[in-house]
C-alpha cells in the first residue's frame, strides 16, 4: 500500500528461481491490500526471529454455523494491526471444480472488498480457501457469498466438504458418476457439514476409477473408488496395433501387472480376471485397447488420513463392491451407521481409522453389521500363536 | 487483555469474548454475556443448557461432547443453534463461562 516497498530481504530469497513463488503472489496482492502487505511483514519478522507469530486456534464463525471459518490471531497485533485478526473462510466448491469464470470473478471481488485478497484454490479439503479476514467481515462476506449461490464448507469436527475427481465430465474411465454422488452427499449431509458433532473430522472423497485422481485412499476417512466386477473389456485387434507400433506388450504390460495375471503370446492377450486386482496399469498403458468392464460400481474403503495427531494411514477395504446409483441408499445407510458408532464411541480427536485400530476391525464390523471378508485383509496372518475365541467354543 | 462492558459490568475476556477467569461466573454474568449472542432474555431452555454446561464443567473440568449435550438435554443440534446462533461451543459455552474450546482446522 505504501509508496516505498516494505523491505523483505529474507522473503525476497523465495522469489529466486524459475518456479512459482507465494512471496511474488503476496507482493502482488500487497499492492492493493494493506492486509497482504502486513502479512509480508509478519512473515519476514518470523523468518528473522524463527518463531511463528500466529496464536493457535480461535473460535470464530458465522451465525447458525459452527464450521467453515478457521480463526487466527496474531501475537504481534500492535506492530501489524491489519492482520491482528487473520481468519480463513472455506467455501464449498462445486463437484469436480467446474466454474464459470464469472463465478470465480465474483468470489474474488467479494474477497478483495472484505478480505486480504489472497486465495488458495483449492485447499486439501477441496474447498475454495479465502485467506485472511477480520472478525467484523465474517457476516458481510457470508451474506454476499450466499447471495451469489455459494455456501461455506466444513472445518473442525464435521463431515468435511465431499470432493471428487472430474469423473464422467471429462474422463472415460469413470465407473460411476462422481459428480452426481458428491453433489448428492453434500446436500444430504448439510447439517453434519456445518454443525460440528463428531469426535474429529470425517472426509469423504470419490474417485471414478482406481487411478484415484483425488488420492481418496490417502486423504479421506471414507474413500469411494470406482471399480468393476466383470472382465476387462479387451479389443484384441487394438492390442495388436499397439504391438505393431512398437509397444513391448510383455515387458511393459504383462510383466508389470501386479498380480501377474496377464499373458501375451504375440497375437492375443489373455487376462485371468479372477486374479486381477483392478489396478488400471494395463488400461493406462493401452487405453485404446482395454477398458474397465461393464458391471461398474465402487469399492468403499475406510480409515485414510494424513499424519496430524498420529501417523499417516491409507484407507482399507470395507465393501469390495457397491453399485452407486441415486439415491445411494446403501451407501448412506453405511455412512450413517459409521457416524453413529464412531460419533458415540470415538475419543476426542480420534479419526475413524484410529478408532477402528483401537476397538479392532472385528468389533467395528460387528457394530455396523458387516460380515468380515477376505478383501478386508492384506494377507493371511503370520502369527499362529494367537488363539481366537471360536477355537475354544467346543470345549465349553 | 481486552475487556468488555455489558449492562454496566466490566469483564476481562479474550479476543473471542470468553471469560478470562471461568470462576468469576454467576447468573448475572451469564445474562450479560448472552447479550453478545443477541439474547436479551434467556428462555428456560437456554438456561437449561447453560446450567448443564456449567455443572458438567465444574464436575469434569472440560466441556461435554456436543452429541452428549444434545442427547442428555433432549435437544437436536439445529435447535441448539437456534438458541445460540454461534453454536454450542462459541455461544452456549461462552455464556456458561467455560474456557474457550480448543480451536482446530
Ligand atoms: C515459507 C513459507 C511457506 C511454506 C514453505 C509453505 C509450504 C506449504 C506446504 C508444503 C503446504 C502443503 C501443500 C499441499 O500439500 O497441498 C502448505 C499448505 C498451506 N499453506 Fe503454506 N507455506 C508457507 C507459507 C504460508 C503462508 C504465509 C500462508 C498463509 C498466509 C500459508 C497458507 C497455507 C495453507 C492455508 C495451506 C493449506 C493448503 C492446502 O491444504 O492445500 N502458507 N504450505
Ligand atoms: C503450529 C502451527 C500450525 C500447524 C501445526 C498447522 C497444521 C495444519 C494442518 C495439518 C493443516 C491441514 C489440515 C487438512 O488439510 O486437513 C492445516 C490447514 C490450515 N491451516 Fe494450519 N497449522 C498451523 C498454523 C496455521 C496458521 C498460523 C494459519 C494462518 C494464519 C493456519 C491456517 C490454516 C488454514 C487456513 C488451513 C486450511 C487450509 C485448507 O483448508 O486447505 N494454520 N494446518
Ligand atoms: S480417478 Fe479415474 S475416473 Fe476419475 S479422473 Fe482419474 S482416471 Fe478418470
Ligand atoms: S488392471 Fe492391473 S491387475 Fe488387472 S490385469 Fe490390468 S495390470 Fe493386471
Amino acid at each position: 500500500m505504501s509508496d516505498e516497498r516494505r523491505p523483505t530481504p529474507k522473503l525476497d530469497d523465495l522469489e529466486k528461481g524459475p518456479w512459482p513463488s507465494f512471496v511474488r503472489e503476496m507482493k502482488r496482492a500487497a499492492e492493493g491490500s494493506a492486509m497482504a502487505d502486513q502479512l509480508l511483514g509478519v512473515l519476514e519478522l518470523s523468518y528473522g526471529d524463527r518463531v511463528g507469530h500466529w496464536k493457535h486456534g480461535g473460535v470464530v464463525g458465522v451465525r447458525g454455523y459452527g464450521a467453515g471459518v478457521i480463526g487466527r490471531y496474531s501475537d504481534v497485533p500492535e506492530q501489524f494491526p491489519e492482520v491482528a485478526q487473520f481468519h480463513t473462510m472455506r467455501v464449498n466448491h462445486p463437484a469436480g471444480w467446474f466454474y464459470k469464470t464469472d463465478a470465480l470473478r465474483k468470489v474474488c471481488d467479494i474477497w478483495e472488498k472484505h478480505g486480504s485478497g489472497l486465495t488458495n484454490l483449492h485447499g486439501a479439503t477441496g474447498d475454495i480457501i479465502l485467506l485472511g479476514m477480520k472478525t467484523e467481515s465474517l457476516e458481510p462476506v457470508f451474506a454476499e457469498l450466499t447471495e451469489n449461490g455459494f455456501d461455506l464448507g466444513g472445518s473442525g469436527s464435521v463431515v468435511r466438504t465431499p470432493s471428487c475427481c472430474v469423473g464422467p465430465a471429462r474422463c472415460e474411465w469413470a465407473c460411476f458418476d462422481t459428480l452426481a454422488l458428491t453433489y448428492d452427499l453434500t446436500q444430504h449431509y448439510q447439517d453434519e457439514i456445518h454443525r460440528p458433532s463428531l469426535p474429529y473430522k470425517f472426509k469423504i472423497k470419490a474417485s471414478g476409477c482406481p487411478n484415484d485422481c483425488v488420492a481418496a485412499i490417502a486423504r479421506a476417512d471414507l474413500s469411494i473408488i470406482g471399480t468393476w466386477r466383470d472382465a476387462i473389456d479387451v479389443d484384441q485387434e487394438a492390442v495388436g496395433t499397439y504391438a505393431a507400433d512398437g509397444l513391448d506388450v510383455r515387458a511393459t504390460v504383462c510383466d508389470r501387472c501386479p498380480s501377474k495375471c496377464m499373458a501375451w503370446d504375440g497375437t492375443s492377450l489373455d487376462i485371468d480376471n479372477s486374479a486381477c486386482v483392478r489396478c488400471m496399469h494395463c488400461i493406462n498403458v493401452m487405453p485404446k485397447a482395454l477398458r474397465p468392464g461393464l458391471e461398474r460400481g465402487a469399492c468403499i474403503l475406510i480409515g485414510g488420513k494424513a499424519p496430524i495427531v498420529s501417523g499417516a494411514m491409507l484407507s482399507s477395504v470395507l465393501v469390495p463392491f457397491m453399485k452407486l446409483e441415486p439415491p445411494y441408499t446403501e451407501l448412506k445407510e453405511l455412512i450413517g451407521k459409521i457416524l453413529e458408532l464412531w460419533g458415540d464411541e470415538g475419543k476426542n480427536r480420534e479419526r475413524v481409522g484410529e478408532f477402528i485400530q483401537r476397538v479392532g476391525l472385528g468389533s467395528f464390523l460387528e457394530a455396523i453389521g458387516l460380515e468380515p471378508m477376505p478383501e478386508m485383509v492384506k494377507h493371511p496372518r503370520e502369527n499362529p500363536y494367537v488363539f481366537y475365541e471360536e477355537y475354544f467354543e467346543e470345549e465349553k | 487483555m481486552p475487556t468488555i462492558e455489558l449492562n454496566g459490568h466490566t469483564y476481562a475476556v479474550d479476543e473471542d469474548g470468553f471469560l478470562e477467569d471461568p470462576m468469576l461466573w454467576n447468573e448475572q454474568v451469564a445474562a450479560d454475556l448472552a447479550t453478545t449472542e443477541g439474547i436479551a432474555n434467556m428462555t428456560e431452555d437456554q438456561w437449561k443448557l447453560v446450567n448443564y454446561l456449567r455443572h458438567y464443567y465444574l464436575e469434569f473440568g472440560i466441556a461435554p461432547m456436543v452429541r452428549k449435550l444434545c442427547k442428555e438435554n433432549g435437544f437436536k443440534l439445529n435447535q441448539v443453534y437456534e438458541m445460540f446462533p454461534s453454536g454450542p461451543a462459541k455461544g452456549a459455552c461462552k455464556v456458561a463461562g467455560l474456557p474457550k474450546p480448543t480451536g482446530c482446522v
